[in-house]
C-alpha cells in the first residue's frame, strides 16, 4: 500500500515480467515463497523497501485468503492495475500448479523410500531457516516506526508468544494485539 | 488403508462442492491453511469424497512442491475429481477448488488494495500499517517456529533445528542462493543426517 515508487526506482517493464517474476518467484519457494519475496524484490530487484515490503504483507495477512497470493494481487495491482494483478497471480501458480500434478501423479513410488521422505525432512528444515531469516531482516524496517522501540519489541515478542508458544487462533492475534498496536500508532501519529 | 471411493458426482454435488470452497475463501484469514479442518470434515467425513490417506497425501505434496502451500486445494480438487471417474473431471475439480477458494478473496484484497493506495495519507491507513508492522514480524517469526519444530518438540530432533538455525544465520549474513540451501538441505535429509 506504500506509494508509487520515484521514476528512477527499478520497477517490472511490463506485465509479461511481472509474470516471468513471479514464476520464477514460486519456483524457488520451497516449504512456502515468502522468504523467496523478500530476497527477489527487495534484495535483488529492489522493487520495494523492506519497510513497504512489511506493509504489503501486513495486508495480504490481514486479508482473507492465501497470504502470497494476496501478495501478489498488491505488487501486481500497483503497477499495472487488475491486468497486473492477474499476471502476478497466474505467475504465482501456472507453472507450481503442472508441478504438485506431476508429483502427485508420481506420488506413489515416491513416498515409500526412506531418502525421499528425509530429502523433505531436510528441506523443511532449511525453510524453515528462511523464513527466520526474513524475520530478522524485517525487524531492521521497525526502526523507522511511530510506534518506537520499546512498543515495537513488545507487539513483536507479543505476537511471537500468542502464536507460536500458546497457539491463539490467528484471528484473534490480528484483532486483538494488532487492533490495540493500530490504536496506539493512531493516537502517535496524532502527537 | 482403504481404496479409493468410486463416485457418481451429479450437477448438484459439483455444485455443492464450488460453493464450499466460495464460503471457505472469506473465512481464511491466515491463509488457505487456517480452513484445513472444514475442508476435512466436508471432504472426508460428511460426504466420503476423498480418503484420509487422499487428503493428507494432497497436504504433504503441496507443501514438498515449489509454490503457495494453497495448491494443496487444487490437490484436493483433483483427487475428488479422480474419484469420480478419471483426469477430466480431475482437472474439473481442480478449476472449481481453485476459483471458489480464490475468486472472494481475491475480489476483496484487490479492492482493499487500491482503496489503501489512493488513500495512504490517510491517518486509518498510516496508523494501520505502522501497528500491524511489529506483529507482521513477530508473525512471520512464529511461522518459522512452527515450520522448525513441525516435526515434534522432542529433543532428538536436534540435527533438524541446528540445520534451520544455521540456515537463518547464512540467509542473514550472506547472499548465497537460497536454492543452494534447499539443495543441501535435501543431500543432508537424503543421507539420513537429520
Amino acid at each position: 500500500m506504500s506509494s508509487l515508487p520515484a521514476p528512477d526506482r527499478p520497477r517490472p517493464q511490463s506485465i509479461t515480467d511481472l509474470f516471468v517474476s513471479f514464476t520464477v518467484l514460486a519456483l524457488q519457494g520451497f516449504g512456502g515463497v515468502l522468504a523467496v519475496v523478500q530476497r527477489e524484490f527487495v534484495e535483488k530487484k529492489r522493487w520495494m523497501t523492506n519497510e513497504e515490503f512489511i506493509e504489503d504483507w501486513a495486508v495480504a495477512q490481514v486479508m482473507p485468503g492465501p497470504n502470497v497470493i494476496n501478495l501478489a494481487l498488491i505488487i501486481g495491482g500497483r503497477y499495472f492495475g487488475l491486468k497486473g494483478a492477474l499476471a502476478a497471480l497466474s505467475g504465482m501458480l501456472a507453472a507450481p500448479l503442472l508441478i504438485v500434478l506431476t508429483l502427485a501423479l508420481v506420488y506413489a513410488q515416491f513416498a515409500s523410500r526412506p531418502e525421499v521422505a528425509g530429502a523433505l525432512r531436510g528441506m523443511g528444515a532449511v525453510a524453515a531457516g528462511l523464513i527466520g531469516a526474513t524475520a530478522i531482516k524485517l525487524a531492521k524496517g521497525l526502526k523507522t516506526s511511530v510506534l518506537g522501540w520499546r512498543w515495537c519489541t513488545a507487539f513483536g515478542l507479543g505476537s511471537l508468544l500468542a502464536i507460536a508458544a500458546l497457539r491463539v487462533p490467528l484471528v484473534y492475534v490480528i484483532f486483538g494485539l494488532g487492533g490495540l498496536a493500530c490504536a496506539l500508532a493512531y493516537r502517535k501519529l496524532q502527537l | 488403508m482403504n481404496a479409493p471411493p468410486q463416485l457418481v458426482l451429479g450437477a448438484a454435488d459439483w455444485l455443492e462442492f464450488f460453493f464450499h470452497y466460495l464460503s471457505l475463501s472469506l473465512l481464511a484469514v491466515g491463509g488457505a491453511i487456517a480452513t484445513i479442518p472444514d475442508m476435512h470434515r466436508f471432504l472426508v467425513d460428511n460426504n466420503a469424497w476423498l480418503t484420509e490417506a487422499q487428503f493428507n497425501a494432497s497436504i504433504a505434496i503441496a507443501q514438498a512442491a515449489p509454490g503457495p502451500n494453497v495448491l494443496f486445494i487444487a490437490l484436493l480438487g483433483w483427487n475428488v475429481g479422480l474419484n469420480a471417474g478419471g483426469y477430466l473431471s480431475g482437472l474439473w475439480g481442480i478449476f472449481l477448488a481453485m476459483a471458489g477458494i480464490l475468486i472472494p478473496s481475491t475480489l476483496l484484497t484487490y479492492n482493499a488494495a487500491q482503496w489503501g493506495q489512493r488513500n495512504r495519507e490517510m491517518r486509518t491507513v498510516r496508523a494501520f500499517k505502522q501497528g500491524m508492522a511489529p506483529i507482521v514480524v513477530g508473525l512471520i517469526m512464529s511461522t518459522s517456529l512452527i515450520l522448525a519444530t513441525a516435526s515434534g518438540h522432542s529433543l532428538d530432533h536436534w540435527p533438524l533445528w541446528l540445520v534451520s538455525a544455521v540456515t537463518a544465520l547464512i540467509c542473514w549474513r550472506t547472499k548465497l542462493h537460497i536454492l543452494w540451501l534447499l539443495a543441501a538441505g535435501a543431500l543432508i535429509g537424503w543421507f539420513g543426517w537429520v
